[in-house]
């Protein structure tokens, strides 16, 4: 699965026009508890089923099995149950979701709930027969991972022969379509010095946003870490690249990056907040506050199959557990960015300090920061684990 | 941002492209303009001026209306409007 990232930027103006990039404000749910807020997007995991086997996929190292998905009348409900709870938008990912022979009814009942639609795809597995569907039923968004700028290694990240051609074919035809395509370039030791040349084919391939998303290191990529970590040289090179092309291309395609986690001195706002802004429907519908939420032991996660989802966001015991700051012990607790990234992830804490309600150890006030400097150093040149069903 | 891109030509029709959309929505407290992977919150100016680029009217149709709805000098409104509209396209969320 392509990273996510979703922020949200407020258009306000001083005058009349000036666009600020600053966070949507929110008004709490009337009657609610004062720290509940609606969710504005929501990544529905179709299947985990996939033909590639990207070794940095964020997937769950135990994948759903077919005989668990949600069937096209469950997900058809949970949409319009998310556009109830003020959802606008939906990612409709995987795995692959090329993968569901429903596809097409999925999206259609997406579009119907009045949610935005916004596919996520490896491109392989959709013909443009089906695309041209997805777009007579409302698709508005379509998002494609590419590996690498350069076919041969490319399809040697993806796992997959002939991918690299297929994705290429499939992005002219969503462009052909005039919907508005973003390129997800998933940035590792083996691919980010050419940065640049995945911008190029961004452009080429007409997309008018791209992200630069460096390797997150949950599920599959954890496993993968000492593969996938790029050097603290390539990531320093890799920041001005982009600043550069920023300028450069400035008005012609939006170029999205951050810095990634293992390198970063703050941590990132994970999710916008547990429980706060975006939830998410695994394949067999248990609902999470984020994708790798499963990795944490203990958390009580309720399925769209007994309730229903607005129930699920106000009452589920894992969308309790960190909502908020009441969770946070020092140095989050009296920290003057707490309400600004929430003390970062609360997976990636349990992954590299045993204790979920620790400190983001990305962060440099956390106890826990050596052991993120230590791990960014370590660079194996293993073969890939991939990602295999 | 050089001179040239600063303006916009009065006979432009500006208009949301595919993929955005302006929407009321009660539950997150208004309008909103969804785009790829963003929402935008629009107040309620910014609402009066994206209600506007259907592209139909012209640049300047839109300034001489808004002019007039909100009784303000057209010289001040059409350099707030560029200056709104011209953020958008650089972000490819509006043609023009």
């Amino acid at each position: 699965m392509p990273d996510r990232h979703i922020d949200y930027v407020a258009v306000k103006k001083t005058r009349m026009a000036r666009n600020a990039g600053r966070d949507a404000e929110q008004k709490p749910m009337a009657g609610g508890d004062a720290k509940l807020h609606s969710p504005l997007g929501l990544l529905a995991e179709l299947t985990h089923r996939c033909p590639l086997g990207c070794p940095y996929c964020s997937n769950p190292l135990a994948l759903d099995p077919r005989s668990e998905e949600l069937d096209t009348q469950t997900w058809a409900r949970v949409f319009k149950e998310a556009a109830g709870l003020g959802v606008l938008q939906v990612h409709l990912s995987g795995g692959e979701p090329g993968a569901r022979r429903d596809l097409v009814e999925i999206t259609a009942a997406a579009h119907a709930s009045g949610l935005y639609t916004n596919l996520i795809t490896s491109a392989v597995g959709i013909t443009a027969a089906t695309l041209h569907k997805l777009a007579e039923c409302g698709l508005d968004h379509v998002q494609i991972s590419i590996q690498d700028s350069e076919e041969k290694s490319a399809d040697h990240i993806a796992g997959y022969q002939g991918a690299f051609a297929r994705k290429r074919a499939l992005a002219a035809t969503v462009v052909d379509l005039k919907i508005p395509l973003t390129v997800n370039a998933v940035m590792h030791r083996a691919n980010i010095d050419h940065l640049e040349d995945m911008v190029a084919l961004a452009l080429a391939l007409g997309a008018s946003r791209v992200e630069i998303a460096h390797a997150q290191y949950y599920g599959w990529a954890l496993k993968n870490r000492s593969a996938l970590m790029p050097t603290e040289e390539q990531v320093r090179r890799a920041a001005a690249t982009v600043e550069e092309l920023r300028r450069k291309h400035h008005g012609e395609i939006v170029i999205d990056a951050v810095v990634p986690d293992y390198h970063a001195r703050l941590p990132k706002p994970c999710v916008g907040g547990w429980g706060r802004r975006s939830l998410n429907v695994t394949p067999s519908g248990k609902v999470l506050p984020c994708h790798a939420a499963e990795s944490i032991p203990g958390l009580e996660f309720w399925s769209v199959r007994e309730h229903a989802l607005a129930d699920i966001w106000a009452h589920s015991p894992a969308f309790k557990a960190f909502r908020g700051t009441d969770w946070m012990r020092e140095p989050c607790l009296s920290c003057a960015r707490r309400d600004i990234d929430f003390g970062g992830c609360r997976c990636q804490a349990f992954a590299l300090t045993g204790d979920a309600r620790a400190t983001d150890p990305v962060c440099h006030l956390a106890p826990g920061h050596d052991i993120v400097q230590r791990l960014a150093a370590v660079q194996d040149d293993v073969p890939y684990a991939y990602r295999r069903q | 941002m050089n001179e040239a891109a600063s303006v916009i030509a009065a006979d432009a029709r500006p208009r949301l492209p595919r993929g955005v959309r302006l929407v009321h929505n009660e539950a997150q407290g208004g309008w909103v303009l969804l785009a790829p992977e963003r929402v935008f919150k629009a107040d309620a100016i910014s609402v009066e001026v994206l209600k506007r680029c259907t592209g139909e009217a012209t640049f300047a149709a839109i300034v001489n209306d808004l002019a007039e709805a909100f009784k303000a000098p057209r010289e001040r409104i059409q350099a707030d409007v560029t200056t709104m509209l011209r953020g958008l396209a650089d972000k490819r969320l509006l043609e023009l």
